[in-house]
């Protein structure tokens, strides 16, 4: 039993939202005449009227009154929406179902437009329904498309919301919103700098983008002075980047003042037009080959009265020189473009600083992803005095090794966590057989060691390429490790940057500890500077050899998992990088690795700030900087941090 | 003639912190052979480094000749034209080319590289070269490959060659080390007819070489002169002895 | 023979030898082109070994400054690439000139000086978006400034890189790094579009001489061809010449042991630079006869590896002896064209098919290893052993 009348309940409550639905159509229906002429003064209380039944039916006939998708039947003044596949039979629908009512042909409908001033009514009032709707979520979106795209009318509405706003959170939104569109629509001038005011010195690219185009300028001219205090400044076309005496020129002809220029190109098609028996206005076809006879002929051409005045290029700069041209603000209120002024020369200044900061961010992670392609070589060739061409590609084996393991497991994080060993282990691998193979029996002949090294790198760029092909693999980092850190509204770092920093600083002082502090370090020096002695007290030169070059090889397989996640790995990774690693090296100084730091922050920095000086240029910047490094050589031909005198040897 | 040909005042130089050489002043005739001993890290070589130009120092001065030119700023080659040549400990000798073209490179000659370029032996250079070679013994050895000589034959080929730029002033580093007793007598010969047209400063280790040069000795210890004087004299000194066998 | 060259050739019959079978390569070429003989040897075939005879005549230069002054540069195919640059202007200007004013013979009114400038550099600058001529062209209209600017830009960079590097005493592999950075920065520069030598589209069309556009190739691949030849004959001598005087010595003698060098009394900086210079002038030239026969250059052919391949081709051929460098340079860059040219036939495996077009690099640089480790002296040095097995 209580079961039957549940489902009679339910029933009811289907049934009872239709029938509303078709309260609405009669409602609608009763304001029928008012709509389909649409008049301004009658709208507003057919707009409250249908606002007032506070269904989703009246949200959407208001969009679609606004939009003009509302047509009525000729017949009986029926207000639908229609679809139609052909533009000839229109189906009718219902405006609170959608449901079909029937169909119609062209001729027995009318779509229903409404003017400007009766769509701007609509779309506040839309605006303030959505801000007042009771659903949070679609309070805060329309909120965001409010910002999107706002219009004077919207402020109304939008402080009407704003008092009546529950959601904190939303509220500062709308707030923020509200005093921007004030300073921006308010009519009372007050109000506006009041506004301005309350935004000094905030760094939201909104308000840069509200507040710059109140100093908005239109360029005007005039033949007398403009009353002082009315322009923002005057401009001299002679010496003026923002207008040539050309375009000023043109705006005098525009205006009637000055007659037209007649182009070069506009001449010579007159004089062809005016060629007769080989001459034209006396002068010898084949002597038209200088602008001097042009000129002859078209004057003569002139004299006849064939062709409009030419105007010499004196006369423009006198004509220019007469005339006046200045912008003035199209903003009206001076306390307005006063208080902008301010406003935004105190938020230029913090964001002049927020860039130098930024800039510096960006050299710091630039630094340090140098620093890390380079450790390794510091190793190798700072501290074993080995030169090893390939050491670029054994950063591209360590990336290479990092995807392979992603495509075993698909865990990123876990991934990464597998990657950086097994990148280790790969290019370790890979150094110690190299040591081995070929470098042992080169050592004391640093040019040849350079030369085989180097074959071994295109052996195996090559081999890279065989094996994945030429198209760039990606290699995905971690979600945590995605997005940046959004610092304010200027200053932001990747994540991806941010964990490079920290990586390499760790790699800094992992190699520190371990040449200054431990035994195989200790051995490493000793072997390097003096491989007999060390041989004579009990230490094998030639396992430490290996395990050092092992060492400095398997530190640039894990700098290529590094780099794979920023970079595209494909088989040129590592030449990409290996001229600024050696760079690197040998700026910083060779055989300690504070010195790699050094050359790596060098670098860095002065990279970024080659291309702060010269933004859209990066090749022009690497060009100068390694031209700064040849010129810096000669000042420290033994890096930054140089060990002195016969120590450094020769 | 009057004045040293060469007057080291108060030099000193120091690398990262070791004094190498310490307020050293040194002076030598024209003409003078002259001996320099001391213990492992006097700063002999340092010294001779200065002089040739190869290590700047710190401060103090080195005169050179009658018109009195600082050599502190000049380069290697300046002042290997100016007359000083030197021989290194480990014998360097071009071991690819012949002793022949050793010699020539040496003589005294136009060192700019257009001249050396249109460069033609004459009868006076071949004359020049061959009494040299004679002079070191190897004249039989003059098309060989210098490589291919033995260690004495390189030592001399060395002193050879730097006979044959004419230095006023010749500096020799351990000249007799690894040889046998005869190539030493021969060396000793060599240098002490060296010494009869210029002057020659020698360094070395073997006090029974030093007694056969039979000279004026400076004993050199911690980068400046302990004693000076004939070699009696000096190993009769107290601080000598001391260097020399410990306290 | 007479007069000194009569006797230095005397003196060193393998000069005469090489310039003899130099001359009768170029004969059986003539007699074999399809401009003048029977028409084995194809035209494109003509331009490869044109081509491979400029690579020779740069590693002379490169075995001079490496194999015999002790520098490897790492930056000598640079120079070799601006000299292509310098004489690919005045080829592009010159030839665009002949079209725009053919272009303008059946227009109605002759053009003036300024329209025919704007309607070459729109031509040339079009693909950079630009029409101006930047500063670098000053001089391109003028065929003889041009010429001499093969020689004086390349000169000139070597001469103040050069004595920037040697002044500090940059030497060994250093050294090698720092030219192989000038490289790099040079290519870099290059690549912009902004650098007044169109970018990364480089300098085109070059294979077509001004004024000649009726001339068959056959023809014009031939006259590089011998020019080339001609050129080769004569680095060679000259190369020779320099490693057999007294500078030459000295020069052997920097290589193996540059302080003593200076103790004798020798300016090493100057003997350096003045190899440095001349090799990267040689160099410039053999640029400037290679690519009007490649018929396009752009910044990649400068990039840092061609000159490491510079250097692998006169390490396998053998340092310090001229002839191993031509051997070498010759050798593996047809051996080269041949494999990645596809020419070379595939071997299968059964379950894999060995593309050499894929594998000859990999080829290259191991049988690099193993000439470095085990072949120090390369080709030429197989020929010394042989030669003199027939003296003793």
């Amino acid at each position: 039993m209580l079961r039957v009348i549940c489902a009679l309940l339910l029933a009811l409550f289907f049934i009872a939202p239709a029938y509303g639905q078709n309260a609405f159509q009669d409602l609608v229906q009763t304001h029928a005449p008012q709509i389909i002429k649409g008049s301004v003064k009658t709208a507003p209380a057919v707009i409250a009227d249908i606002q007032a039944t506070k269904s989703p039916a009246a949200t959407t006939f208001l969009q679609n009154w606004q939009s003009k998708d509302l047509w009525y039947r000729r017949a009986d003044d029926l207000i639908v929406t229609v679809t139609t596949d052909d533009n000839k039979t229109y189906t009718l629908l219902g405006l609170a179902d959608q449901s079909v009512i029937g169909t119609a042909q062209k001729s027995e409908i009318k779509q229903i437009k409404p003017n400007s001033g009766l769509r701007g009514l609509l779309g506040t009032a839309l605006v303030g329904a959505q801000l007042a709707s009771d659903d949070l979520t679609t309070r805060r979106s329309s909120l965001e498309s409010l910002a999107r795209d706002p219009a004077p009318e919207h402020l109304a509405p939008l402080r009407a919301a704003l008092n009546a706003e529950t959601d904190a959170d939303l509220r500062a939104k709308m707030l923020r919103l509200e005093r921007l569109l004030t300073l921006q629509y308010d009519t009372d001038t007050d109000e506006r700098v009041a506004a301005i005011n309350g935004f000094a010195g905030d760094l939201g690219l909104d308000v840069r983008a509200r507040l710059n185009p109140l100093l908005d300028t239109r360029l005007q001219l005039s033949q007398t002075p403009p009353a002082a205090g009315t322009f923002a400044r005057m401009i001299t076309p002679a010496n003026d980047e923002t207008l040539s005496v050309t375009d000023a020129y043109a705006m005098l002809v525009a205006k009637g003042w000055a007659s037209a220029d007649i182009s070069s190109d506009d001449k010579r098609k007159t004089l062809i037009v005016n060629i007769e028996n080989g001459t034209v206005g006396g002068v010898d076809i084949a002597d038209l080959n200088t602008d001097e006879n042009r000129d002859v002929a078209y004057a003569a051409l002139v004299d006849a009265g064939i062709a409009p005045i030419d105007v010499s290029d004196a006369d423009i700069v006198s004509a220019v020189e007469t005339a006046y041209f200045y912008d003035t603000y199209i903003e009206q209120s001076p306390a307005v473009i006063a208080a902008a002024q301010t406003a935004l020369k105190r938020i230029n200044t913090k964001v002049a600083i927020s860039q130098t900061v930024d800039l510096f961010l960006d050299g710091l992670s630039l630094a340090s992803i140098f620093f890390l392609a380079a450790i390794g070589l510091a190793i190798t060739f700072g501290v074993m005095r080995v030169i090893n061409m390939a050491h670029g590609e054994f950063i591209m084996m360590g990336a290479y090794t990092g995807f392979v393991v992603q495509q075993v497991i698909t865990n990123y994080t876990l991934s990464i966590i597998i990657a950086i060993p097994a990148a280790f282990a790969v290019t370790f691998a890979a150094g110690v057989a190299m040591e081995r193979l070929i470098i042992r029996h080169l050592y004391h002949r640093p040019l040849e060691t350079l030369l085989a090294t180097f074959g071994v790198s295109i052996a195996l760029q090559q081999l890279a390429k065989n094996i994945f092909g030429t198209q760039a693999r990606p290699l995905t980092s971690p979600d945590w490790l995605g997005g940046a850190w959004q610092i304010n509204d200027v200053i932001a770092i990747s994540w991806i940057r941010v964990a490079i920093f920290v990586l390499s600083i760790l790699f800094f002082l992992m190699l520190w500890f371990t040449l200054n502090k431990t035994r195989l370090g200790l051995e490493t020096r000793a072997v390097t500077q003096n491989p007999r002695m060390a041989a004579s007290m009990g230490i094998n030169p030639d396992k430490i050899n290996m395990l050092t070059f092992g060492l400095g090889s398997g530190i640039a397989g894990i700098a290529g998992v590094a780099i794979g996640l920023f970079a595209k790995v494909t088989s040129e990774l590592g030449s990409d990088y290996i001229v600024q690693s050696f760079m690197t090296v040998v700026v910083g100084g060779v055989g300690n690795i504070w010195g790699t730091l050094a050359g790596a922050a060098m670098i860095g920095f002065l990279q970024k700030g080659i291309e702060w000086m010269n933004p859209s240029n990066t090749l022009a910047a690497q060009t100068f900087m390694i031209i700064f490094i040849i010129i810096f050589i000669q000042f420290r031909p033994r890096g930054i941090i140089a060990l002195k005198g016969r120590a450094a040897g020769d | 003639m009057s004045g040293a040909l060469l007057e080291v005042d108060g030099i000193s130089v120091s690398f990262d912190g070791f004094k190498a050489i310490n307020n050293l002043s040194f002076n030598i005739d024209s003409g003078e052979l002259r001996a320099i001993i001391g213990p492992n890290g006097a700063g002999k070589t340092t010294f001779m480094d200065i002089i040739t130009g190869k290590t700047r120092p710190d401060s103090g001065k080195v005169i050179w000749g009658e018109e009195n030119v600082s050599l502190i700023k000049k380069s290697e080659s300046d002042i290997a034209n100016m007359g000083i040549g030197r021989k290194f400990q480990k014998p360097t000798v071009f071991e690819d080319q012949t002793t022949r073209d050793n010699l020539t490179m040496a003589l005294k000659n136009k060192r700019k590289p257009w001249a050396v370029l249109f460069y033609h032996s004459n009868a006076d250079d071949r004359a020049k070269v061959d009494d040299i070679a004679d002079e070191i013994g190897l004249s039989d050895h003059l098309d060989r490959r210098a490589g291919d000589l033995s260690h004495g034959q390189k030592q001399w080929l060395e002193i050879g060659m730097l006979l044959a730029q004419e230095p006023r002033l010749l500096l020799v580093d351990e000249p007799a080390a690894g040889m046998t007793v005869d190539e030493r007598n021969h060396t000793v010969t060599l240098l002490r007819r060296a010494a009869e047209t210029r002057a020659v400063v020698v360094v070395e280790h073997d006090m029974e070489f030093i007694r056969n040069l039979d000279c004026k000795v400076t004993v050199l210890h911690e980068g400046s002169v302990l004693a000076e004087g004939s070699l009696d004299h000096v190993t009769q000194n107290q601080d000598v002895i001391d260097v020399y066998l410990g306290r | 023979m007479q007069g000194p060259l009569g006797k230095f050739m005397l003196k060193h019959p393998s000069t005469l030898v090489f310039l003899g079978l130099l001359s009768l390569f170029t004969i059986i070429v003539t007699i074999g082109s399809e401009a003048f003989g029977y028409g084995f040897v194809s035209t494109s075939f003509v331009k490869t070994l044109g081509k491979t005879l400029c690579f020779c005549l740069i590693a002379i230069a490169m075995d001079l400054v490496w194999g015999y002054c002790g520098i490897l540069s790492l930056g000598h195919f640079a120079f070799f690439g601006l000299g292509g640059y310098m004489i690919g202007m005045w080829l592009m200007y010159e030839r665009t000139r002949l079209i725009v004013v053919n272009a303008a013979e059946n227009a109605q009114i002759p053009m003036t000086h300024q329209e025919i400038q704007d309607a070459i550099g729109t031509q040339i600058f079009g693909v950079v978006g630009g029409s101006d001529f930047p500063l670098v062209w000053a001089f391109s209209h003028l065929f003889w400034v041009q010429l001499a600017l093969v020689v004086l830009v390349p000169g000139i960079l070597a001469l103040i890189f050069g004595w920037l590097a040697f002044r500090s005493r940059v030497t060994g592999v250093y050294l090698s790094i720092l030219t192989q950075a000038m490289t790099l920065a040079l290519a870099l520069y290059l690549f912009q579009n902004d650098s007044g030598l169109r970018g990364n589209n480089g300098l085109s069309g070059l294979q077509n001489l001004p004024g000649l556009e009726s001339t068959d190739q056959s023809l014009i691949s031939m006259w590089f061809f011998w020019a080339s030849a001609f050129a080769l004959g004569l680095g060679y001598l000259l190369v020779k010449l320099i490693v057999e005087s007294k500078l030459g010595n000295v020069v052997r003698a920097i290589r193996d042991d540059e302080a003593r060098v200076r103790f004798l009394g020798y300016n090493v900086e100057v003997y350096k630079l003045f190899i440095f210079t001349l090799t990267a002038v040689i160099a410039a030239i053999a640029g400037a006869l290679y690519y009007p026969q490649a018929g396009i250059i752009n910044p990649a052919e400068i990039a840092p590896i061609a000159s490491i391949y510079l250097a692998v081709w006169v390490a396998i051929g053998g340092r310090g002896r001229i002839y191993g460098a031509v051997i070498g340079a010759a050798v593996v860059s047809l051996l080269s064209s041949w494999f990645t040219g596809g020419q070379a036939p595939d071997i299968s495996l059964g379950f894999y098919t060995i593309k050499w077009v894929d594998w000859w690099l990999v080829l290259l640089g191991i049988s690099f290893v193993i000439v470095t480790l085990y072949v120090p002296k390369g080709i030429g040095g197989l020929f010394d052993k042989f030669t003199k097995g027939a003296e003793q």
